[in-house]
C-alpha cells in the first residue's frame, strides 16, 4: 500500500515536470532577412498565428534589424563606419526591397502598387497590426552594435525588447513552431 | 432547418486579403457570446481553407458555408 502511494507521488511529480516543459501554444520567428517579401511573409505568419490563438514572438537580427528603424529619427554621434551602414541600409519597413526582381527599385515599386490594388497590407501596416495583436518583438543587440544603430533611431513599438540570442532561444524552446526567415 | 440560423453579428470582409479575414474573424468572435453566430462574407479564396483550419484550432464551429462565384459566406458559431 505504502509502495503504491510512493509510486503515485513519483508519477505525479514526473507529470508536473513534463507539463511544465511541454511547448506552449507559441510560435517563434527569426527575421534574419531584410527583404520586403520575406519580412511580409514573416508578418503574415505571425498575425495568422495570433488569429489562431497562438502567441507570437519575432526576433529581428542582422539584415532584419534595419527594418525596425524609424523614418525621420536620427541618432547622432556615429563613427564613419556606422554612418556608412546607416546610409546604405534601408531606413525602416518602407525602404525594404524585394529579394528578387528588384530591378533597380522598379520591381519593388510594381509589387507595392499591385499589393495596394489587391488590398494587401503594406509592411508598415503589418507592423501596426502586429503591435495591436500583441506580437512581441526582440531586436538583436549584437546586430544593432555591428551596424552602429542606436535605440533612439528605432521605431516605437509597445512590445519591444532589446536582447540577445539567449532571450530568443528561451522563447523558442517553449514554442511549438520555430521559423527562420 | 438551417433557415432559422439566428445571426448575432454580420462581418463584411469583402476585399480583404490574407491574413486579414481570419484576423478580423478571431477578433469578432470574442465580441459575441458562446452559442451565438457570426455571418462573415469574404472574397478571399484562401478563406475556404483558412476558416475551417482556424475553426479547428480555435475550437469554434462553422455551421454553414455558402460558396458563391466570387463571394463566400460563412456562419461561425462561438463554441467556447
Amino acid at each position: 500500500m505504502e509502495d503504491l502511494e510512493k509510486q503515485l507521488a513519483e508519477m505525479k511529480s514526473r507529470l508536473d515536470t513534463l507539463s511544465n516543459k511541454s511547448p506552449q501554444n507559441k510560435i517563434s520567428l527569426i527575421v534574419f532577412s531584410g527583404d520586403l517579401d520575406k519580412a511580409l511573409a514573416a508578418f503574415v505568419i505571425a498575425s495568422g498565428a495570433v488569429a489562431m490563438g497562438m502567441e507570437a514572438v519575432m526576433f529581428f537580427t542582422f539584415w532584419g534589424t534595419p527594418l525596425l528603424r524609424a523614418k525621420g529619427k536620427e541618432a547622432g554621434d556615429k563613427d564613419p563606419m556606422s554612418k556608412m551602414f546607416g546610409a546604405m541600409l534601408p531606413t525602416g519597413a518602407r525602404d525594404a526591397k524585394l529579394s528578387k526582381m528588384n530591378m533597380g527599385g522598379m520591381g519593388t515599386a510594381m509589387m507595392k502598387s499591385l499589393m495596394k490594388k489587391k488590398n494587401v497590407a503594406s509592411l508598415e501596416e503589418f507592423l501596426a497590426l502586429a503591435e495591436e495583436l500583441g506580437v512581441r518583438i526582440f531586436i538583436c543587440e549584437m546586430s544593432m552594435d555591428l551596424m552602429g544603430f542606436k535605440r533612439e533611431e528605432m521605431i516605437e513599438y509597445e512590445h519591444l525588447t532589446y536582447g540577445g540570442v539567449a532571450g530568443f532561444l528561451a522563447e523558442a524552446q517553449e514554442s511549438k513552431i520555430q521559423l527562420f526567415i | 432547418m438551417a433557415a432559422d440560423l439566428k445571426v448575432e453579428k454580420v462581418l463584411d470582409l469583402k476585399g480583404l486579403a490574407c491574413p486579414m479575414p481570419v484576423v478580423k474573424l478571431s477578433k469578432a468572435i470574442k465580441e459575441i457570446e458562446v452559442g451565438q453566430v457570426i455571418e462573415a462574407t469574404t472574397t478571399d479564396r484562401g478563406s475556404l481553407t483558412d476558416f475551417p483550419a482556424w475553426a479547428k484550432t480555435s475550437g469554434n464551429e462553422i455551421v454553414k458555408t455558402e460558396e458563391g462565384d466570387k463571394e463566400f459566406k460563412f456562419y461561425v458559431k462561438r463554441a467556447e
